[in-house]
């Protein structure tokens, strides 16, 4: 059986206090929410934290309010986001995102802001450390290499969150709190393109809520290109979110990839690309070629690298079709193998 | 093999379950799952493991009524929860319809995936008791079996289903 | 009138003995179990795929707290082997180790934490070896020898045989076929890890309860490495969480934590985890093959010569049998009247590879089945009707010798053509939809034991006594299959009693009589044979009984639904209790017993026992896909299938191994792979399992999983108990190449290697698009030194079974002109 080391164990009431016990633990210390993913990483002695600090009993996290937009509690379970009707109705992208991940399973227990904060993956480094000792470790824990590309100056370890695109795409932000203070930034920024720094957020802060700005017309979409319909995590992820003028002319658009790389990656240029451009075959299939060609997918990860870099222009014209008004439901099941 | 052997307090916790309807307390090393407690310390070693790293649904148990996968469940976090695991599906000697009908239509092969996909099919039928095959292969997708192709899974969850809606009316 | 009417419980769907157990939660695995005074075992492994241990420092390990032994390599000199020819195998490595998991040291502790903390204080030093990591590096680096207890090289098996001169029957052929493919290897995935317990009892008594698929061949092992009387040693085989081959070799770990309770006189237990598992493995072996059919213009083969390279990884397990089954059961399913095989097996530095569902044959099944859809698109035939004009025929001898009984073959193809609507659809689907056909034959037990011996395969004990009782004992092993429900049918419908009646007793070889394991679709037949002989000679005893008792004739006796009595006579009629009760009177104590051992194959070459069966199942599949031609993204959904299984004894058993099956087959058709991954070898030595992970070796979903419609052919085969062949294996065997031929059907592209990814698909249609071959497979045979071969006359040529000297072609050849004129 695989066994988590030993940890110590603190469950604060409230965040206050939660982030009090953070800063006092200092790098050794490790907030836990669902714990979908620091478990497995700890059995596998990936992340090997002194104490940690549950969120299981802080008060506030899992609340959904319908202001001018809506917030969402980070302590949310992924099942929870996914039965709001609010997000089901009115952000259909982080709905098809967040009823995507994982299984119905894991996601009754990871919670929204867990999704976010997931660990970068990449598979020299999801691996038992008997293993990891057998390639020498790597960059991202105890070792000096990148063995995705040996002559890489930092780490490529995949951003595998389904919902961070999705999210990105409809224009959230989320808040920190820390003993010191809290702030507000955009979701965007909270991520950095390098698989061992991804994450702005300090060791000391504790996302608490997701803040979605009013929909104002947006219709948005998610798509996840996975090996099966369960349990994989994204090996491309595309989300779109555009505002269409009553004849179909694009007046906004925001298309974010997901699993391309250590970051969500906004594809701005493709997304200027449509603003003022009806969605016709060409202009999808030019917006589907400019994503495509930030995307850089690399061989740590399931299937083909250059396959799944020749599939996102595809991908991104089913986000597009269907944010059209295509009936993409027979397609949808081929891919996703369930409604979305 | 890098693990540093820190100093750690190991004592054990102790925390109050209520498991199949039973109040009890249990000690346990802390650092254990609520599949290791349940398995180890409570000897309920209906609920199985196929990978303790949350990616086969052998695990499978409801905790307050929700299906979760107890490998990555810290037993710490289930001070004072409604643990409902295989061994209290059945009422009495009596199985449960959704054993019935595992037991008749092939739903059970090598047997041990089948208590986490029970347990898995009870919260759904729990909360819909009509559910289409999709929505059952959707419910159940969490849950690998490597003997019966799902298929039989199916027809006896859908079974069950209507065993339970019949029996329903005749109440 | 269906032929199920004529018996009570035969043929019947019922609800299966053992699954009560099964849906309470009650049924204990083998880590499920807990002894007193238990302690747990971990196994340090290596992490070098090739190297030399110069030194092991266990005293930190020793030392740590909680830790009561620590065992190395110097603790197990004899090594094993599940083949008498390959015993090439320590339970812990004494100073080589071979691959990524290879185990060198166990530490045994009060709990599993503990031994994992200790584990990390044992200090090795290792001296690397140059890693082997394809069969190609073993042919090419035959001075770096991962063993050296073969005669060349890396290679370990080198087999040949020739049944008939093929190159003369291809040169007569109107076409000859030359095709590669290759099969990747992959992974049982069985659900339950694998754990044992071992106690010590009595005067230096060992029982070991594991899981395990072959207890009687365990048993053997456990004595030999051991060093100890196999009569002290006792094998519980708990109910295996799937077994699929994955359990059928004896495990290192198996003897260790036996050798640890021998020694501490506590009892100790151990469990892999999940990646340990993947390093065990013993699963379906990568093969490299090359087909060279001919074929006449009118579609019937005319001979074939098959060259086959397994990958083997790091041991021998059941490699010599792997690697014949890569060549002969291929001659089962159609007719073919000359056949050459050359087949070798070589190491890599990698975990063992071994028997996985369908053992040695899905990868061959895979390469003719697709060569069969070329060879009808290039002759303009159906492929459908070029197979059926060329199915095998029932009581027939093929060219290797085989003895085919019962063949329903034709009927199979018939029932998926119909059922699948195959000639409204082949040919004339839409945008991107396709169906393939492909079919299949398994063998129903292997005909020979793994060691030489003249002595029953399966043994089976009845004991009655007064109350009413039904007690059974066979050592035959429950893996899922659902072999205890076979035992108590077989008995409850000899018997006239249900099969709630019956106590099975199995898999346990200090109680119950030898049974040689659940491989090779061998328990039906075998335990079912001698149940069926136990269960008789108990019958002529209440019958003896109850004639006496109501003067009458034995034979107007009848058993029936728990009843004995009189066939015509109201009056006179008795519980089956009550029947006991004047059997035990007239004859004493009841009890009896029943063997099987298969007939003597027909063959008499050396090597003829590996192929030859009591009976062969045959099955016909057709798989309907949707490719997008944009992506390659694959869709299956629906597949069709039919299997003639002889009689089904359990029919929603029997559907459930038809269904689970085509599962499986379809797993390896499109995801799953037990691959691996070499780091630049300038800057590393690594070679590591890629993904040894439930989560990253892909297995499906049920989201994943399309509908299957099941057909199950009945002709019952006179060599098995009531009729009834395998259903086990056979039915995964033409899901592979039904898909590919589909894929081929939809979008005109190839696919000569499972799994079959939408990459590939993609690339195919690139070279299509591009004018190029539209083919994605293996491009290159490598010169591997084939031994001679064996030569044998098939049996149409006059042969006699045995070795003979090839006949001179010239002189053949003039033969055939005289036949002609």
């Amino acid at each position: 059986m695989m066994r988590l080391p030993w940890f110590q164990y603190r469950a604060p009431a409230s965040v206050m206090e939660a982030a009090r016990i953070l800063a006092g633990e200092g790098p050794q210390g490790m907030l836990i929410a669902g714990g979908t993913d620091l478990l497995p990483n700890m059995k596998r002695r990936q992340q090997t934290p002194a104490t940690l600090i549950s969120l299981s009993k802080v008060a506030g996290l899992k609340k959904i309010s319908n202001d001018s937009g809506l917030t969402l509690g980070a302590g949310l379970t992924l099942t929870e986001v996914v039965g709001a009707s609010t997000v089901r109705e009115k952000y259909r992208g982080l709905y098809q995102a967040a009823a995507q991940v994982a299984t119905p399973h894991l996601r009754n227990m990871g919670t929204l802001g867990g999704n976010l904060c997931l660990d970068t993956r990449c598979n020299y480094y999801n691996q038992n450390e008997d293993w990891r000792e057998a390639i020498g470790y790597c960059m991202k824990r105890e070792g000096t290499t990148c063995w995705v590309a040996t002559a890489s100056k930092r780490c490529l370890a995949v951003s595998s969150t389904d919902t961070a695109p999705a999210l990105i795409a409809l224009g959230a932000k989320v808040r920190l709190v820390s003993s010191a203070g809290e702030r507000e930034l955009e979701l965007a920024s909270l991520y950095n393109n390098d698989g061992m720094e991804y994450i702005t957020r300090k060791p000391d802060e504790i996302l608490t809520e997701i803040v979605l700005p009013a929909n104002n017309g947006w219709k948005s979409t998610y798509w996840k290109l996975r090996r099966r319909g369960s349990f994989d995590f994204p090996l491309l992820g595309v989300a779109a979110a555009l505002r269409l003028a009553p004849d179909g002319t694009v007046e906004d658009a925001r298309l974010v990839l997901g699993a391309v790389s250590s970051q969500p990656l906004p594809v701005a240029k493709a997304s200027a690309f449509l603003v003022g451009k009806k969605l016709d075959d060409a202009v999808i299939a030019e917006a589907g070629t400019l994503a495509a060609s930030r995307a850089k997918p690399m061989d740590n990860t399931d299937l083909d690298v250059y396959w799944r870099k020749e599939v996102v222009p595809s991908f991104v014209g089913y986000a597009l079709r269907e944010i059209r008004g295509d009936d993409m439901r027979a397609l949808r099941m081929r891919i996703a193998r369930q409604e979305l | 093999m890098n693990t540093v052997l820190k100093k750690v307090d190991r004592r054990n916790a102790q925390i109050s379950l209520r498991v199949n309807g039973e109040e009890l307390e249990v000690s346990f090393a802390p650092y254990k799952t609520l599949l290791e407690v349940l398995r180890e310390d409570l000897d309920l070693t209906g609920t199985k493991h196929g990978c303790e790293l949350g990616e086969c649904g052998a695990c499978a148990v409801l905790v307050d009524g929700v299906p979760l996968l107890s490998c990555l469940k810290l037993a710490l976090e289930c001070d004072g929860a409604s643990i409902e695991t295989i061994e209290g599906l059945a009422e009495g000697p009596e199985l449960h319809p959704l054993q019935a009908a595992f037991s008749d239509h092939g739903g059970s092969q090598c047997g041990y995936c089948t208590p986490g996909v029970l347990m898995t099919a009870k919260a759904l039928l729990d909360k819909e008791p009509n559910p289409s095959r999709e929505r059952i292969k959707e419910a159940l997708s969490g849950n690998l079996c490597r003997c019966t192709g799902y298929q039989q899974i199916v027809d006896s969850v859908a079974e069950a289903a209507r065993a339970m809606r019949e029996r329903e009316v005749k109440a | 009138m269906s032929s199920a009417k004529k018996f009570d419980v035969i043929g019947h769907s019922r609800r299966r003995v053992d699954s009560r157990d099964k849906v309470t939660g009650q049924l204990r695995y083998a880590d499920d179990l807990k002894l007193p005074r238990m302690l747990h075992m971990k196994l340090l492994r290596s992490p070098h795929p090739h190297a030399l241990i110069e030194a092991i420092d266990v005293t930190r390990a020793q030392a740590y707290p909680g830790v009561q032994l620590v065992l190395t390599g110097k603790d197990f000199p004899v090594p094993f082997g599940i083949m008498p020819v390959a015993q090439d195998e320590y339970p812990l490595a004494p100073e080589h180790v071979r691959y990524v998991g290879d185990s060198v040291a166990a530490v045994v502790a009060k709990d599993e934490q503990t031994a994992t903390e200790a584990l990390a204080l044992i200090e090795v030093k290792y001296k690397s070896l140059q890693t082997i990591a394809t069969p190609d590096e073993a042919l090419a680096q035959p001075q770096a020898r991962i063993h050296d207890y073969t005669d060349v090289g890396n290679i370990h098996r080198n087999q040949a045989f020739e049944f008939g001169d093929v190159e003369e029957a291809l040169a007569g052929s109107d076409y000859i076929f030359e095709d590669l493919f290759f099969y990747e290897g992959d992974n049982h995935l069985a659900m339950e890890q694998h754990a044992a317990l071992a106690k010590n009892e009595g005067e230096g008594k060992l029982t070991l309860w594991t899981s395990t698929q072959d207890p009687h061949y365990l048993h053997r092992q456990l004595a030999r490495v051991l060093q100890m009387s196999a009569a002290h040693i006792r094998v519980i085989a708990c109910n295996n969480g799937g077994g699929f081959g994955g359990k059928c070799d004896p495990a290192g770990h198996e003897f260790v934590v036996s050798k640890a309770a021998l020694m501490l006189g506590r009892p100790v237990k151990i469990c892999l985890t999940r990646e340990e598992v993947f390093y065990l493995h013993r699963g379906r072996h990568p093969v490299l093959m090359k087909f060279r059919t001919g074929v006449s213009k009118e579609g019937k083969l005319t001979g074939m010569h098959l060259q086959t390279l397994l990958d083997g990884g790091a041991y021998g397990s059941h490699g010599p049998a792997s690697t014949f089954y890569t060549g002969v059961l291929t001659p089962l399913t159609y007719e073919l009247p000359r056949f050459k095989f050359d087949a070798c097996r070589v190491f890599t530095n990698k975990p063992a590879c071994g028997p996985k569902r369908g053992h040695g044959t899905p990868q061959p099944r895979f390469g003719q089945e697709v060569q069969l859809d070329k060879i009808a698109e290039k002759l303009k035939f159906d492929p459908a009707e070029l197979r059926l004009n060329m199915v095998t025929k029932a009581d027939s001898l093929t060219a290797n010798w085989l003895k085919i009984g019962s063949n329903g073959l034709a009927e199979c193809i018939r029932q998926v053509v119909d059922g699948s609507g195959w000639k409204k659809k082949h040919g004339k689907l839409p945008g991107g939809r396709g169906v393939g056909i492909a079919c299949s034959s398994y063998m129903t037990g292997a005909g020979v034991s793994i060691y030489w011996n003249k002595m029953p395969h399966s043994g089976v004990q009845l004991s009655l006594d007064r109350s009413g009782q039904v007690t059974v004992f066979c050592g035959a092993t429950e893996i899922g299959q659902g072999s205890d429900d076979v035992l108590a049918a077989i008995v409850a419908e000899t018997l006239g009693i249900s099969t709630k009646e019956v106590r099975c007793i199995t898999g346990d070889t200090g109680i119950t009589p030898i049974d040689l394991g659940s491989y090779s679709s061998r328990v039906t037949i075998m335990m079912g044979n001698a149940a069926l002989q136990a269960a008789g000679r108990a019958r002529e005893m209440l019958v003896a009984a109850a004639a006496e008792q109501f003067e009458v004739l034995p034979e107007s006796i009848v058993l029936s639904r728990g009843r004995v009595f009189a066939a015509g006579d109201a009056n006179k009629s008795m519980s089956f209790a009550e029947a006991v009760v004047y059997a035990e009177t007239k004859f004493g104590t009841l009890g009896t017993v029943g063997s099987y051992t298969p007939p003597k194959p027909p063959g008499k070459f050396k090597a003829a026992g590996v192929g030859p069966s009591p009976a062969y199942s045959f099955s016909a599949c057709v798989v309907e896909v949707e490719v997008d031609e944009h992506t390659g993204w694959l869709t299956v959904p629906k597949i069709w299938i039919a299997h003639d299984i002889g009689r089904a004894l359990n029919p929603v058993l029997a559907r459930g191994q038809v269904i689970g099956s085509v599962y499986m087959g379809l797993g390896e058709a499109l995801m799953e792979e037990q691959v691996f991954r070499r780091l630049p070898p300038k800057l590393s030595n690594a070679l590591v399992h890629k993904i040894p992970s439930m989560l990253e070796y892909k297995s499906i979903t049920s989201l994943d999983m399309p509908e299957v419609e099941v057909y199950l052919i009945e002709d019952p085969d006179p060599n098995c108990p009531f009729g009834a062949k395998e259903v086990g294996q056979g039915p995964l065997l033409p899901v592979m190449p039904a898909v590919a031929n589909a894929v081929f059907d939809a979008v005109g592209v190839r696919i000569d290697e499972v799994p079959i990814t939408p990459e590939k698909i993609l690339r195919a249609l690139h070279l299509k698009r591009e004018g190029k071959i539209a083919r994605v497979g293996p491009e290159h045979f490598p010169d591997v030194p084939y031994v001679e071969p064996t030569f044998v006359l098939p049996p149409a040529e006059g042969g006699d079974g045995n070795e003979s000297k090839r006949p001179d072609r010239k002189a053949a050849g003039k033969l055939a002109e005289r036949t002609a004129s």
